[in-house]
């Protein structure tokens, strides 16, 4: 039991990063994204490869971190392929969403979205290969915590979580305290008349992609590094991901961390009923319940 | 010759089953504007229940209830429908992303669960023990496979007929009503919820009966037949064919199954033995490509939807514009 809830804790911290690019996007610009899960294998990957880029430029870095499996070089990976990330999801709306957008439907960008996740998800397999890889070969053992109830923890999972609430915390700093964050929170409540107040909405769309794709690639980094990183990563993600963003209500920031950490125990917890077979099928049980009792969420707002 | 024949028959049915699911698509999207991220649930809750109601007797599993054929084809399209009315009841009141999420969402658990149930579905390994109708009375064969076409292709052009019956019925321009404007349909005392289940229901019943027609087809069905790239498959025929035209959505099933076909092939003859692998990473990335490349440039489709303007409408029209000369 205990066990289940501290991994589950550890999933969602993932999912929560993962939920909170998504509900920004499902809040600004009306659409179901499906292509965000794969912004977390694009971040995973990009990792790896910049990983073995700075490893060969100083091998002094590739040493791991005190009992972590997770080296400098690993470290240094995170803050550029959240960059890339970030950039990337910038370059996918100027491509195909934004003009999509141009030619209007919000349903055809769920449509294109699909098609931008096939693309990106099957790219990945090309160039990787599809069978799985891992960040280390180097076996780290997990911690026992207590025997009785047992409890096992790796090193880097407690990193994980300690990096994923801290970028959170970031996050929540800056939507509170600067101007950037009233004027994201503006657009959020009411496009036009922040766009009358000055405010650039393109500007803004861009900035979100940015966040959005940067916190996917530090989740997608984090879940390759306590499991392990394939192709279908993202696939495997997103329904999830969708579940934390339902969870919480869409549009809701805050309601995206809380909705991916409960869906994140939820599912783990669930385990101890269901046989493992079916735990891809958990986070679609969590979507029908919410629907069922409080369609808009936890601190979702009604808009038909 | 004969092989040629034979395997154009087996190419010609298996489009005309998809082809039968794309115009259900085409009633929820292309008529009301539902999107059904799902299809490929819809379609397997046909081919599943249809083998379980018309199979025969199994070891350790449900089903084998041996049911008339004609029975159990309705079978399945029934449990597709009731599947279609509890997604439908939950989501179609809330804003339409709710109904992408949930229906990819069945198709996840649907699939996660045919693996995993083997009591219900015979999990990994499948579905066996159906017996084809007619098989043994025609002795397969060509003749048999030709005689399934025909059948086929008769269902296809049934539903063809009812479908354009129906979006040239009043509910179909309250369909249509309803996808353009949903507040002007509400003014209008209609009410769009109910409208929208209909169809929606009424689509998924559509693509249990292909499904159905699959499993007959194969008399066999596995979680590997489930799989999401179908319910893609089935989209990018929609899109190519043009949403919201059924001659478009039977030709864009064609087109995509031969295109999806003839690149298959190409790529098991002609690409590297160490690419091999690979063919269906490259098909993939093909059909995202035909998804998105027609969304940006070509969104109507290779057909366009036709829009019906009522006579009296027409002429008032032109008499306005008239006027206006």
């Amino acid at each position: 039991m205990i066990q289940h809830l501290a991994d589950g804790i550890l999933v969602g911290s993932i999912l929560s990063l993962g939920a909170i690019g998504l509900t920004m996007v499902m809040h600004m610009l009306r659409f179901a994204n499906f292509s965000h899960a794969e912004l977390l294998s694009v971040g995973a990957y990009c990792a790896l490869v910049f990983d073995g880029v700075f490893a060969g430029v100083h091998s002094g870095l590739a040493q791991a971190i005190g009992s972590l499996s997770l080296t400098w070089t690993l470290a240094l990976s995170i803050i550029v392929s959240m960059a890339v990330t970030g950039f990337s999801a910038v370059a996918i709306d100027r491509l195909v969403f934004r003009r999509v957008r141009a030619l209007g439907g919000e349903l055809s960008m769920v449509f294109a979205s699909f098609g931008v996740a096939m693309i990106l998800r099957n790219i990945l397999g090309l160039i990787f290969g599809l069978q799985a890889q891992l960040y280390s070969r180097d076996i780290v053992f997990a911690v026992m915590i207590s025997s009785d109830p047992l409890l096992l923890i790796k090193p880097d999972q407690v990193f994980s979580l300690v990096a994923a609430l801290v970028f959170m915390m970031i996050l929540h700093l800056v939507l509170s305290r600067t101007t950037f964050g009233y004027a994201l929170r503006a657009v959020a409540e009411n496009p036009t008349l922040a766009q009358v107040s000055g405010i650039s909405l393109q500007r803004m769309i861009i900035l979100i992609w940015l966040i959005g794709g940067g916190l996917a690639a530090a989740a997608g980094i984090f879940y390759g590094l306590t499991n392990q990183i394939n192709p279908v990563l993202g696939r495997d993600l997103v329904l999830p991901i969708f579940a934390a963003t339902i969870v919480g209500g869409i549009g809701s920031i805050y309601g995206a961390v809380l909705g991916g950490f409960l869906v994140g125990i939820a599912s783990n917890v669930a385990l101890l009923i269901l046989p493992s077979g079916y735990s891809p099928a958990v986070p679609f049980l969590i979507i029908l319940a919410v629907l069922l009792v409080r369609p808009t969420g936890l601190f979702g707002e009604e808009r038909p | 010759m004969i092989g040629v024949i034979s395997y154009l028959v087996f190419f010609s049915t298996v489009a005309a089953i998809l082809a039968i699911a794309v115009l259900g698509l085409n009633l929820q999207w292309g008529n009301t504007g539902l999107f059904n991220g799902g299809v490929v649930a819809f379609f397997g809750a046909g081919a599943y229940a249809t083998l379980i109601f018309g199979g025969t007797p199994q070891e350790g599993q449900l089903g084998g209830f041996a049911l008339p054929y004609p029975l159990a084809l309705l079978g399945g399209m029934f449990v597709a429908g009731v599947m279609a009315w509890i997604v439908g009841i939950l989501t179609l009141r809330l804003r339409h992303d709710y109904l992408a999420i949930a229906t990819f969402g069945v198709a996840v658990a649907f699939e996660n669960l045919m693996r995993n149930a083997e009591a219900l579905a015979g999990g990994a390994q499948g579905l066996r023990g159906f017996e084809r109708p007619l098989f043994d009375a025609l002795g397969g064969g060509l003749a048999y496979n030709s005689l399934f076409l025909i059948c086929v292709l008769v269902l296809l052009l049934a539903v063809y007929v009812f479908l354009e019956r129906l979006i040239r019925s009043p509910f179909g321009r309250l369909l249509r009503a309803i996808r353009e404007d949903e507040t002007a349909a509400r003014s209008l005392g209609k009410n769009p919820a109910r409208i929208r289940l209909t169809s929606f229901i009424t689509g998924s019943v559509i693509m249990g009966m292909s499904g159905g027609l699959y499993g007959t087809f194969y008399a066999f069905i596995s979680p590997q037949d489930v799989l999401p790239i179908l319910t893609f498959q089935i989209w990018a025929m929609l899109i190519v064919g043009g949403a919201g035209n059924n001659r478009g959505a039977v030709a864009g099933a064609f087109l995509i199954w031969g295109a999806w076909t003839a690149s298959g092939w190409a790529l098991s003859r002609f690409a590297p033995q160490e690419v091999q692998l690979y063919t269906g990473s490259v098909q993939f990335i093909l059909i995202g490509f035909v998804i998105v490349g027609m969304l940006l440039w070509r969104p109507q489709g290779l057909f366009e939807e036709k829009l019906v303007v009522s006579q009296q409408g027409r002429t008032a029209t032109k008499e306005l514009q008239g006027d206006r000369r």
